[in-house]
């Protein structure tokens, strides 16, 4: 607040410099300043005290916001040091979440990458105690339940979408739509256990094999395929089923023929995310498909052994030369990050290649 | 494919061309008829599968309920077995939940309203990224990168700031507490929240915005006059969907927490309650009996809890939906 009255020079137009200054902005150069000396503070209690490279930084984040405010306070007032000091609580937040990203990243690849070898993709664990050994089976198995769970949810999810889109009125398709967004935040270890119980039903108690995996993933997949397909299908615009009907063609021929073709990039992205989103799925799979050392291809037979059920067993259970299992759980785990980040890669490429022109 | 015959061997009804849309006329055709109820089988599907879990889930743990408590671990009954993994699951969620609803907020508002746009975008993926890494991964880093990293912090808080119930000590030696568990669980439930989050912020009318800001307000206080209150419905069902995340999350939990059962609220002690899923997911492989069918039981409590969470979630998002409806 200013409480002077400046006093205007004489003349004809003031020129901006002689206008009033009810506001001076903090120099460009402070808040470098600021950062500079409050890191210099975390340093010297680094050195007098000791912590690490994350108390280091949390201490020159709170120095810094405690010098901006004040010194912004005695300069531009109440409300901008306000502003400044939720612009640095802001950014900081947000530089604090990528540390656990940038670990989980780092730590992934430097562990993971000494046993990223092609032992690890053409050997199984039969017979390995120690060293060696590969996860191939695991590679199989996964890809296999995947697909399968692929199977059931895209075909179930995209009639759903269609449904919900082109034929559902009232009261049916209103509570459709809001189970399915119930239905996405099933945990994943009641899908499995669902599924354990639906085969109990079938099979008889202690039940392990590789379709009820895949039932179980299709439980976590299919609500998020049909809210994908769903957004898809609402963009298509009206007019496109307008000019089809108008030429005869009937509604089922419509939805084939114009309305899929013009959404199937989405659908494609969104079912790749789909994807990408169950193969990482642990619990279901502990409970239903189990683990074993040796290769099963079949998924009505008996257990099978999926990437990230290897990971956990290998970490929990790594036997006694536990160094050489802990690093094939290591590699296990990166193999997985790699598929999730490459099915996320497809899906952006699918998206930005058939993207209806003049849409971005 | 051929053209569709009409399937009834009645005179072809010929109506005047006005009133016939496709939709009345659809279900005279065979393609249409089966289009339609293929789609519509696929919907009530859906349906069926939620009742279906229930259901299941309920048969499977009837035994449990009907069980000699005798037979059950513990030996005292139902409740004393439950009750702990109850509260230790909800404990984890809401320590997860305090940690991860302010920061997500944070990274909302830097992204929709500090970055600048091209930045945000590429901010947005790196989002979307860490929402993609499956939770075994997060698992492992929490058991063998973040818990062993916190065991000093853990350490200093059990010496000096013992008088607080929480941090009462003594500190475990492995930092496997609930506390790491729920930090864990905070990183794997940020992207969603803050990615809903950061939808509402997008959502505010530009001309509220520009209002406070041409009668003068700085960029903190156009936040918390246009923004915030525009986003508070959004803010709430994203917290709750990130809590229904966390009551579910299974094997991150499982690998990071190192469980001995029982009550305690002290977040840094060697003896931590465990987590419904994580006790399934760690008992049932070796389960026979009828603790199958109680582990069955605690999943059926969990389902009715995320149920319950994500159905309220919903309902709030959905009653904003209709007032946008409403108010555009």
């Amino acid at each position: 607040m200013t409480t002077t009255a400046p006093v205007r020079p004489s003349g004809d137009a003031p020129s901006v410099d002689a206008l009033p200054q009810l506001f001076r902005p903090l120099p460009r150069w402070v808040p470098y300043a600021l950062g500079a000396v409050a890191l210099a503070v975390a340093l010297l209690v680094r050195a007098v005290l000791g912590g690490g490279p994350v108390a280091t930084a949390l201490v020159t984040a709170l120095v810094f916001l405690m010098l901006v405010s004040v010194v912004s306070r005695r300069i531009e007032g109440t409300r901008r040091a306000a502003d400044r000091t939720v612009t640095t609580v802001v950014t900081a937040m947000f530089l604090a979440t990528l540390v656990p990203l940038v670990s989980v990243l780092y730590t992934v690849i430097s562990r993971g990458i000494g046993r990223f070898d092609s032992e690890f993709f053409t050997l199984t664990m039969r017979n390995v105690l120690g060293e060696g050994g590969g996860a191939q089976h695991a590679i199989v198995g996964t890809l296999i339940i995947t697909g399968l769970a692929t199977l059931i949810s895209v075909p179930v999810g995209l009639l759903t979408a269609i449904y919900l889109v082109e034929y559902g009125r009232g009261r049916l398709a209103r509570a459709v739509t809001f189970l399915v967004d119930v239905m996405t935040g099933i945990p994943s270890i009641v899908a499995g256990l669902f599924a354990y119980a639906l085969f109990v039903l079938i099979v008889g108690p202690g039940v392990r094999f590789g379709i009820g995996g895949a039932v179980a993933l299709s439980v976590l997949m299919t609500p998020v395929v049909v809210r994908a397909s769903e957004e898809m299908l609402k963009l298509v615009p009206a007019e496109l089923r307008e000019a089809s009907y108008a030429l005869g063609v009937p509604k089922w021929r419509t939805i084939l023929k114009v309305v899929l073709p013009v959404a199937a990039a989405g659908i494609g992205t969104g079912i790749t995310l789909a994807i990408a989103r169950v193969i990482g799925e642990t619990a279901p799979l502990l409970l239903i498909v189990g683990t074993t050392d040796s290769l099963n291809d079949d998924p009505f037979n008996g257990r099978m052994e999926t990437l990230p059920v290897f990971t956990f067993y290998s970490f929990t259970q790594p036997g006694s030369r536990s160094e050489f299992s802990i690093d094939r759980a290591w590699t296990a785990a990166l193999v997985l990050m790699v598929i999730v980040l490459l099915l996320n890669a497809v899906a952006r490429l699918i998206s930005r290649a058939f993207a209806p022109k003049g849409s971005r | 494919m051929s053209t569709p015959t009409p399937t009834t061997g009645l005179v072809p009804e010929v109506t005047p061309p006005p009133t016939r849309g496709p939709s009345q006329s659809a279900p005279t055709r065979l393609g249409d008829r089966l289009f339609s109820g293929l789609s519509t089988g696929a919907g009530v599907l859906i349906l069926i599968v939620l009742a279906a879990v229930a259901l299941f889930l309920i048969t499977q743990s009837i035994p449990a309920l009907t069980a000699d408590p005798r037979e059950l671990p513990g030996g005292t009954g139902l409740v004393d077995y439950v009750a702990p993994l109850l509260f230790g699951t909800v404990l984890a969620a809401v320590i997860a939940l305090l940690i991860a609803t302010p920061l997500s907020i944070g990274i909302a508002l830097f992204i929709s309203h500090y970055a600048n746009r091209r930045l945000a975008r590429s901010l947005g993926y790196v989002i979307d990224l860490l929402a993609a890494i499956p939770s075994i991964i997060y698992g492992a880093w929490g058991y063998l990168v973040l818990a062993p990293y916190l065991v000093p912090t853990y350490r200093w808080l059990g010496e000096h700031a013992s008088f607080l119930p929480v941090f009462a000590g003594p500190a475990s030696s492995t930092g496997r507490t609930i506390l790491t568990a729920g930090i864990v669980l905070a990183v794997m439930i940020l992207p969603i929240m803050s990615a809903i989050n950061r939808e509402v912020f997008l959502q505010t009318p530009t001309l509220h915005e520009e209002a406070s800001l041409a009668l003068g307000a700085t960029r903190w206080e156009m936040i918390r006059m246009a923004v915030l209150p525009y986003g508070r419905s959004g803010m709430v069902s994203g917290a709750m969907l990130g809590l229904g995340r966390a009551l579910g999350e299974t094997i991150a939990v499982l690998l990071v927490l190192s469980s001995s059962g029982g009550f305690s609220l002290n977040l840094i002690s060697q003896s931590n309650p465990s987590t419904i899923p994580a006790n399934i997911a760690g008992q049932f492989p070796e389960a026979t009996g009828v603790n199958v069918n109680l582990l069955v039981l605690t999943g059926l409590v969990l389902f009715v809890l995320t149920f319950a969470v994500n159905f309220a979630a919903r309902a709030v998002l959905a009653r904003r939906a209709d007032f946008d409806g409403a108010a555009g």
